[in-house]
């Protein structure tokens, strides 16, 4: 970190250590969310029903466009070539066999490369996408080995791809940061996340440890892992004149808009980004260097480009996430009451990735405990940068914590769910402030009833089926409740009574459109096929990350705000001649294609009647939310009890998932179809997690050595079994509809619930991920 | 040297590098057909040839000379979805889409497989006629199509609701 930007950090923390403190003991009322949103009380509307995808058929008939899918007139196709080496210079680089191959348009080197200026980084700026901010093909120096050394563009795919492959590279190595352990030996520094040092004290943990009746203490550690969405990153991008328009798979619009218009000295509003369908994203899908690297080749050839990266070339230039080493030290007394916890570790970054693996985040808040002390130290490796991946932080944080949960319940003979309810915290535990809405007791008392947890055998081994020993276990599932600035939304309503809503944001499988539309229906009293909703697009309002399971809170707001303009709006229009006549935009609920009094319905005028009468066509609201000041008002998290049934077989040692339930506590749910999807899309890959994923990065020269699906083994059909999902449905009185969101706490929980089911099965404690065979063979 | 494609006939590319995969995306504009992976790792890319379920990343277009391809956007027509596909809408069996036409592909070729009594690994009498049918012989089955959003539940519940019947 440079000094530049340590001293803005500090700055940074300074400031927002004296708003935190105002904030959280201003009233309620002056809180977004302080006056509880009206659709959490309405009933009879589309939220809650199980609404299918409003996409559905067109994905299902495979005629949705993806990024690799636009297709323009005079077309070329990229292929990239990736450095060998981890760090040194290009001492040669010989483009001429490929430069004379057929169909070659453009062989792109630091040599001829356009001068850019480097990607504004993730969180160093609003609206910046960069996951690093390293140059990009500006000069000889390689940081990581797979970095992009030569670009190719041809008239086929094919002939671009062998084209690349007559380019030959001469590196001059130097010594890179490649193994851990010599990096760790190099020192280590504390870690940031999001502008706040990952590190938190209360009490003396260390003496309460020693003092503690009952402890445990162990090491846990978790691998590389990378999203694997099953579209490989692609853009389709094309110049006109000084405008750059760029067919993305993104999960930021308007951050890569931006950040573009940065790299490229052009005016934001001239670049056009759009995404209006992704094959999955899971943090991975921003913006890297291929955008970039393609950008700057059309523009040199003066042609269109398409570039598809190879599922290798994925591996090579997305970063994906960390590996991390976290100790666990709990210390209770007899009853299981905590006295001590510290969560402490070491995760590897590279030295320009956007953050540091953030494994303690979800202890902050998990239990009631007075002397606590939570560290992350940071070292520095030469590699891709690392990044943003499901629940970051949480996915493998909660791995540690709730295994070792799991080892005190069973040093104290408690049962691991009375264990956590005897420690459920009536306040935020470190930032001391009350929680918006918390039930994770009663998402365990209905989720171990449904499951049959009683039928648990707590003495480890006892259960045995043929060669099949099985066994239970449980854990807690917790993802914080985001809503990030920068949200907007226009809705225009026309006088045929139909409403359009705009907003930049993201459907990469989400169900944003589907839900988005029910919410929208609702809050105007429309009916489903009234309602339009246009997302994917950088000219559309708003800065809106399909990141921090935020999309839902941060659009609803953004809608609810426009909303709240439109009504303003209609009741001047509709003036004294109306039933509306006098009242207040508080007084009046969208409802029947119109707004009538909230009291008396029969003070009603339809919309199309309102828009006539007033001589329009239509009417344009755009709202932008509040701050997000209840993020520090109240402590706003997401919970889940998961339970997990495991089948290890006793002679080969391999684990089967036999039997998986998660039940959450996410607030109000808007559409239980996409939402248990999303929970069972999270567990699923909280099941790779556990058992099989694992990114390998070879020590001695810092290259990923598995660098396709065949080696990096994500669930498959026959991995997953039935996943029950339940939900408590209690609405978080603070948020919009009262909903949290749901993308990612799946992840999270599962990969303890997995490693507590296979100790409770064989009496084996595995604490290093993935939970594989040999781990497990006898 | 031709080829069908969803009922046209269509000549073969020149380039004998051409995947059949590349060939229905980039020459025909057939892009329901996805590449998730080409190399044979995923599945997105299965189309149905002859009846029968292939990777189409992991065949070349001229290898297909005189074939009868079927892809995604050949199973529904007029507007009218076929019943699989309606049942992936239904049962949520999928969320990004990426990975479904090849799954929906890949679910027909394998109710043939099992009508004519080709066995799995999971398959308890291999003398059967027909395969019974079952969620986790359909699972075994179905483990080449890659979903990285976890559909996986959905899938099962769509092949089911329409297949079990048919299978046996
Ligand atoms: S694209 Fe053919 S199997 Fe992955
Ligand atoms: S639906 Fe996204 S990969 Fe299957």
């Amino acid at each position: 970190m440079s000094m530049f930007e340590k001293a803005r950090e500090t700055a940074q923390g300074v400031m927002q250590t004296v708003m935190k403190k105002a904030v959280e003991v201003a009233p309620d009322s002056w809180m977004p969310g302080g006056v509880p949103d009206p659709l959490i009380a309405a009933k009879h509307g589309h939220i809650g029903r199980p609404v299918s995808r409003i996409d559905g058929p067109l994905k299902a008939k495979g005629a949705a466009r993806f990024a690799a899918e636009f297709r323009l007139d005079g077309m070329v196709y990229a292929a990239l070539s990736y450095s060998t080496i981890a760090k040194g210079r290009i001492a040669d680089i010989n483009i001429a066999a490929a430069q004379a191959a057929p169909g070659v348009v453009l062989v792109m080197t630091h040599c001829n490369a356009p001068r850019l200026n480097p990607p504004p980084k993730f969180l160093s700026q609003n609206k910046a996408a960069g996951g690093d901010d390293l140059p990009v093909m500006q000069d000889e120096r390689i940081h990581w080995n797979g970095q992009p050394v030569a670009l190719v563009l041809a008239e086929t795919q094919e002939e671009a791809d062998h084209a690349i492959s007559l380019i030959e590279v001469a590196y001059a190595a130097e010594p890179a940061a490649t193994s851990l352990s010599e990096a760790i030996g190099k020192g280590t520094e504390t870690g940031s996340f999001m502008g706040e040092p990952l590190h938190n004290e209360i009490g003396n943990a260390d003496k309460a440890f020693a003092d503690a009746a009952f402890t445990v203490d162990s090491v846990y550690r978790s691998p590389r892992h990378n999203h694997n969405a099953m579209e490989p990153h692609a853009a389709t991008i094309v110049w006109e004149g000084d405008r750059l328009i760029i067919h993305d798979a993104t999960q930021a619009v308007a951050h890569t808009a931006w950040s573009m218009a940065q790299i490229f000295d052009l005016d934001e509003t001239d670049v056009h980004v759009t995404s209006p369908y992704v094959g999955g994203g899971f943090g991975g899908k921003t913006l890297w260097q291929h955008q970039i690297l393609a950008a700057a080749a059309a523009r040199l050839s003066g042609r269109p480009v398409r570039i598809a990266l190879s599922r290798e070339g994925v591996y090579r230039i997305i970063g994906g996430r960390s590996e991390t080493e976290q100790r666990v030290a709990l210390g209770s007394d007899r009853y299981g009451k905590l006295t001590a916890l510290i969560h402490s570790g070491i995760t590897p970054k590279s030295p320009n990735s956007a953050l540091p693996e953030p494994f303690i985040v979800p202890t902050r808040s998990a239990y009631a405990v007075d002397n606590m002390t939570l560290d992350v130290q940071v070292c520095t490796l030469d590699m891709m940068a690392n990044t943003f991946m499901r629940a970051p932080g949480e996915a493998v944080g909660t791995f540690a914590l709730e295994s070792a949960m799991d080892e005190l319940a069973e040093k104290l003979g408690i049962d691991p769910i009375e264990l956590r309810a005897r420690n459920e915290p009536d306040k935020d535990p470190v930032g001391g402030v009350p929680f918006s809405s918390r039930n994770i007791v009663e998402a365990y008392r209905s989720g171990a009833e449904r499951f049959g947890w009683d039928m648990r055998n707590a003495a480890p081994g006892s259960r045995r089926e043929g060669e099949w020993l099985i066994g239970m276990g449980c854990a807690t599932a917790t993802y914080p409740y985001y809503r990030m600035p920068g949200a907007a939304a226009r809705i225009t309503l026309s006088d045929n009574g139909r409403a359009t809503v705009d907003f930049a944001a993201h459907e990469m499988g989400m169900g944003t459109s589907t839900v988005q539309t029910q919410v929208t229906a609702d809050r105007l009293g429309l009916p489903l096929d009234k309602v339009t909703v246009r997302y994917g697009d950088s000219t559309l309002p708003g800065v809106i990350l399909a990141g921090g399971s935020q999309q839902t809170a941060a659009i609803g707001m953004a809608v609810m705000s426009a909303y709240n303009g439109l009504v303003g709006e209609l009741l001047k229009l509709a003036g004294n001649d109306s039933p509306l006549a006098g009242l207040k935009p508080d007084e009046v609920v969208g409802i029947n294609g119109g707004l009538a009094h909230r009291n008396k319905p029969e003070r009603f005028e339809n919309y199309a009647s309102i828009l006539t009468r007033a001589n329009r066509h239509e009417l344009v609201a755009d709202g932008t939310p509040p701050m997000p000041f209840e993020l520090q008002h109240w402590s706003m998290h997401s919970y889940g009890a998961m339970f997990c049934e495991i089948r290890v077989n006793a002679i080969t040692g391999e684990p089967r998932v036999s039997r998986f339930l998660g039940s959450f506590d996410c607030g109000k749910i808007l559409n239980p179809k996409t939402a248990a999807s999303q929970f069972r899309g999270g567990i699923i890959m909280g099941i790779g997690l556990a058992l099989t994923e694992e990114t390998q990065f070879d020590e001695r020269n810092g290259r990923i050595v598995n660098p396709s699906l065949a080696d990096y083994h994500i669930p498959v059909h026959l991995d997953v079994p039935e996943i029950e999902i339940m939900w408590t449905d209690i609405p978080d009185p603070h948020t919009p509809m009262g909903a949290h969101g749901v993308g990612e706490i799946g992840i999270t929980g599962t990969g303890a619930a997995i490693a507590n089911a296979v100790y409770n099965a064989t009496g084996k404690r595995v604490r290093d991920l993935p939970i594989t065979l040999d781990k497990l063979f006898r | 040297m031709t080829m069908t494609v969803n009922g046209n006939t269509v000549s073969i590319p020149n380039d004998p590098r051409v995947s059949l995969l590349d060939f229905l995306r980039e020459h025909l504009h057939l892009s329901g057909t996805k590449k998730g992976c080409n190399q044979g790792a995923c599945g997105a890319c299965t189309v149905l040839v002859d009846g029968q379920r292939v990777l189409s990343c992991l065949t070349l277009a001229v290898q297909c000379s005189e074939r009868d391809i079927t892809t995604i956007e050949g199973l529904s027509s007029d507007g009218v979805l076929h019943p699989l596909q309606q049942a992936f809408i239904e049962h949520d069996g999928f969320q990004c889409g990426y990975c479904t036409p090849g799954q929906i592909c890949s679910a027909i070729g394998m109710l043939e497989e099992m009508r004519r009594g080709v066995p799995s690994q999971l398959t308890g009498d291999l003398c059967a006629e027909v395969v019974a049918f079952d969620r986790d012989e359909v699972r075994e089955r179905m483990s080449g199509n890659l979903c990285r959003c976890g559909a996986h539940n959905g899938i099962v519940d769509a092949i089911e609701d329409v297949f079990r019947e048919a299978a046996e």
